[in-house]
Order: C-alpha cells, then structure tokens, then sequence
C-alpha cells in the first residue's frame, strides 16, 4: 500500500536550547512535543500514535506517554536505526495512519549530550552486548574514526579531496549566520576547513558536525485532520528506509551508503526524481557524509559528489541544490548526536515557506530529508522522505 | 640540540579485554595460542567475518572454525589523532579468504599506511582478557 498523499506533516518543532543544564531530558523531550503541538494547533489529548526511538529515557515510549499524560494513544512505534530513526518514524506514521491504526502522530527527539558525555542514546541493546561487541568495539572504533574509513576509501576510488569536501562545511556556515540559534555561526571559508585540527584522517574539525543539547518533534496527521487545522499542509509524498552493513564482511563498501535503496523507493513511491528538488535535507554528521548520500540519492553520478558539492553549489541562491538552510549538524545543532529530526522541520519550514528570509528557497514546493543512523563505516540504517507542499 | 632526526613513532595502541561469549570462544582459546580462525560454511563454501554459529550468506548451522594465515590487503584506515594514548590506526583489512575484518593496525607510523598495502596478523594483549588479532605491515 502507497502511502503517496495519506498523511501530512502538520506541526514540527526545534528546541532553541543548545546548552541545556538546568533540563531533564523527558522534560526536554516534552517540551518539544508541546511546541510541535502548539504549531500544528492540536493538544496531546489529539495525540493517539506516539513514535520514538532510543534517546528517549527509561522504557521509551512508555515511560514518555506517561510522563506526558498521552492518554489517548492507540499506536506506538519505538523503531531504533540511530539518527535516521525519526525520518523512518515519518514513513511508518504514514503508513500507521493510511492503515487507519492512528490519525494523528507525535515523534521526538530530545537529549542533552553536553550534560552527560557519551550520552547519545544507542538503544535497541536490551542490556546484551552487541553480537559484533568482541570483534570490532575493542578496537577504538567511534563516529570520527568509522567516518574517516569512509572518507579515505573515497578519495583512494574517486580522487575527492578535503577541499571538496570543505565546500559542504562553508555551504552549512553560510546558511547558519541567518540562524539566531545556530550553535556556530560564524561563516568560514575552504581554507579555514581543509587547515583546522586533524581528527581522524582525512577529517578536520570542521568536518565534524556539532554536538548539542535540545530536540524536536513532528505531528503527522491524517488528512481529515490536516484539513481541519489552520497550517500550511506538507504531505507526505513517499519513504524509504534500508539497513546496510558489512554483510559478513564479503560485501564490505564504504564508498556507498543505504541512501542506494532508502532513496529510489521514496522517491518511486513519490513519482519524482531528484532533479525535482527545490531543497536537500541531509544530515550531516560529517561532510563527507552529505558528499556520500547526494551521490546515493542520485543528485551526481557516483564518484562525482566532490565536483557537484564546489563552490558553493550547496548554498541557497547561489548553487543548484540548496541544503541544510539552518545551518545544520554541521553548525546549527546535532541533539543527542542523533540529526535525523532536525532535518524533517528544516524541510517542513522551507516548504512553509517560513525559512529565514535570507535562505528561504523561492516557490518551494518539493523537498527531500534524508539520512543515515548508526555508523557509515560499520552498521547502519537509512531513510528517506519525500514531501511536497499542498496549495 | 639533537642531529638526528626523530623517527616517527610505532603506533600502538592499549586494547580492553574482549566480550567473550559461547559461540565465539573457541576463537578465543586459539588466539591464547597465537592461532587465527576465521569461520567457513560447509554448505554454501563461504568465509565470513566476525564468526557467527550460523551462516550469514546461508543461513545454515554447520560452520566450522578453519585457521587462517591472517593475511592480506588494507581495505580502508584513518588515523585517530584525538587519543589520550597517542594516534592509532583503525581500518579494515581484505584477508586473501575473502571476508574483510576491522582491526587496529600496529608497530608503523602514523603516515606509514596507505590502501591495498599487504599487511599480516599479529596478536597483542588485552588487560585481564584473551589476546586480540591486529594487523601490521607484512
């Protein structure tokens, strides 16, 4: 069953906080869902779906429709692929409520990395080790060294370079100076990217994304409800999602991401192409990141991610593709560690038409958010959506 | 003054015990012996990596443990330089059975990798735990 046009992104919501030390991360994760709430012009006695993944605190969902008096959910959904997870949970909302299981659904996100160090919810462990834990996390692995694999095997196959990939930093900066919460707003150049601190080879410090405290939330209604509220209507025009792994270490391939499958089957679902993109969310847990899935996506050929993302193709009114106009994981905010809501409100903003002024994409009507969860270089998860604006 | 130049440092890094459970601990006695296992499928022929009781290509039961020289290509690394240890090296490695394993690779510099160099397997050990396979330049 399509979900093409059976549901609608009516309220969305980001957390202005990006240092949060006098918060709760439930209290965080309430907050978000009542700004959602408020936007979209509905209360949490409408909520009766309620989906989140593993940065919600104690027994997930659970815990959090109870300690937000949800009285009235009949569907809850806790599926957990990392910071794609909330661009999966708009698909399976959808399709929740095509199915008549839900009409209107709450998603969030909410954490406060910046309070507890290595805090970014993992979830999905269920106490047990991971079956991989004795072969592969003895060995230092994290996001920047995994990412790094990444980057490397790139540019051994397809000659990209640090300052193409600098090119997606300097796009982010430019957009985020328009962005009063931006946690970096300072716009910087390819020089300053491709000279800043080597991480781990080939990423600089400015290729990594931000770590922050805060949150955000989605309302997905159906359309009976979206008809009834006095918003701008997003629909949902089709999703996909793909795990992708090393697959018993025969198919290892760093070079391409799940974006391979995520992103055909939305926007087959959709009826659309890439080249019928007004604006790109993309999350961006690093820059090489964004290079890998705007190839994935079929925004460049394969290999040719460095030449599409220079000089300043990523920027809104200057390049083709307009991505991350608030800024970004990779200068706006990354809560919890986890990107994947942040660049749904971006994409439902743009479509509004409520983006700053400055970065705001004229006649919007088409956009895509996408992004990966887990780790790029070991395990991960994918997803894609489509939405488009309705006169 | 010193004349000399400094060589650059071996890398190496300190490595926490291994979760070592039942399927996987006959890996694990062999390494206490300095031997590398890599498990194949009866059935369908294939190597894999990590070790698992059932075949991720077939699904089957019947794997059997089969040593492995621990040889081959590097697949892909970067370099860590945010450690408090010092820099180190995690990547994969193409063993010449097929699977690609990730690992930390040791005793080079931290410029002395690059991809597709052949590299070999040798076991360092863990605090309180089993020794680990890591790679170093054949």
């Amino acid at each position: 069953m399509s979900i093409k046009g059976k549901a609608y992104i009516m309220g969305a919501y980001e957390h202005p906080l990006r240092d949060a030390p006098d918060k709760s991360t439930p209290q965080l994760h309430a907050e978000c869902a009542r700004g959602a709430l408020e936007d979209a012009g509905l209360t949490k006695d409408d909520v009766d779906g309620f989906f989140c993944a593993g940065d919600a605190p104690g027994f997930g969902a659970l815990s959090m429709i109870d300690y937000m008096g949800l009285k009235n959910v009949r569907h809850m959904d806790s599926t957990e692929t990392g910071g794609s997870s909330y661009i999966v949970h708009v698909g399976h909302a959808a399709q929740a409520i095509a199915a008549g299981k839900c009409q209107v659904a709450l998603i969030t996100l909410a954490g406060r990395p910046r309070q507890q160090k290595g805090g970014g919810g993992r979830g999905g462990g269920g106490g047990e080790p991971a079956p991989e834990a004795g072969f592969e996390n003895i060995y230092g692995g994290s996001t920047h060294n995994t990412y790094g694999m990444c980057a490397m095997r790139h540019m051994y196959e397809y000659g990209t370079t640090s300052e193409q990939l600098a090119w997606i930093k300097v796009a982010a900066s430019h957009h985020a100076q328009w962005n009063e919460h931006a946690f970096l707003k300072n716009v910087v150049t390819v020089e300053e990217v491709v000279n800043s601190r080597m991480i781990s080879d080939p990423l600089h410090l400015l290729d990594c994304c931000v770590v922050t405290d805060g949150g955000g939330a989605l309302i997905v209604t159906s359309p009976e409800v979206a008809r009834s509220l006095n918003r701008p209507k997003v629909k949902v025009m089709g999703a996909g999602e793909a795990p992708k792994g090393p697959r018993g270490g025969l198919d290892l391939d760093l070079t391409h991401s799940g974006a391979v499958w995520s992103g055909p089957r939305a926007f087959a679902e959709a009826g659309v192409t890439p080249a019928d993109m007004k604006y790109a969310s993309i999350y961006d847990s690093f820059t090489i990141t964004v290079l890998m899935q705007l190839e994935d996506l079929g925004f460049c050929e394969k290999g040719q991610g460095g030449r599409f993302v220079a000089d300043g193709n990523l920027i809104s009114g200057v390049g083709k593709l307009p991505f991350n106009t608030d800024g970004g994981g990779l200068c706006n905010n990354h809560p919890t560690n986890r990107g994947g809501i942040t660049k749904v409100i971006e994409a439902v903003r743009q479509l509004r038409g409520e983006a700053h002024p400055k970065v705001q994409v004229p006649n919007c009507d088409l956009a895509i958010a996408h992004g990966t969860g887990g780790s790029l270089g070991t395990r991960h998860g994918s997803a894609t959506v489509i939405l488009e604006r309705e006169a | 003054m010193s004349e000399t130049q400094e060589k650059p440092a071996l890398m190496t890094r300190p490595i926490p015990a291994p979760v070592v459970n039942v399927e996987s601990q006959p890996f694990w006695d062999a390494a206490r012996e300095g031997r590398f296992l890599i498990k194949r499928c009866v059935p369908c022929g294939k190597a894999h990596w990590y070790p698992r009781a059932i075949c991720p290509f077939c699904m089957s039961g019947e794997t059997v443990w089969e040593e492995s020289p621990g040889e081959g290509v590097i697949y892909s690394y970067s370099v860590m330089h945010r450690s408090p240890t010092g820099p180190y090296a995690i990547g994969y490695v193409t063993l010449d059975e097929g699977p690609a394993v990730l690992t930390n690779f040791v005793g080079v510099a931290p410029d002395g990798l690059t991809i597709g160099q052949r590299v070999n397997v040798r076991f360092q050990d863990t605090e309180g735990g089993p020794p680990v396979p890591v790679f170093a330049p054949a």
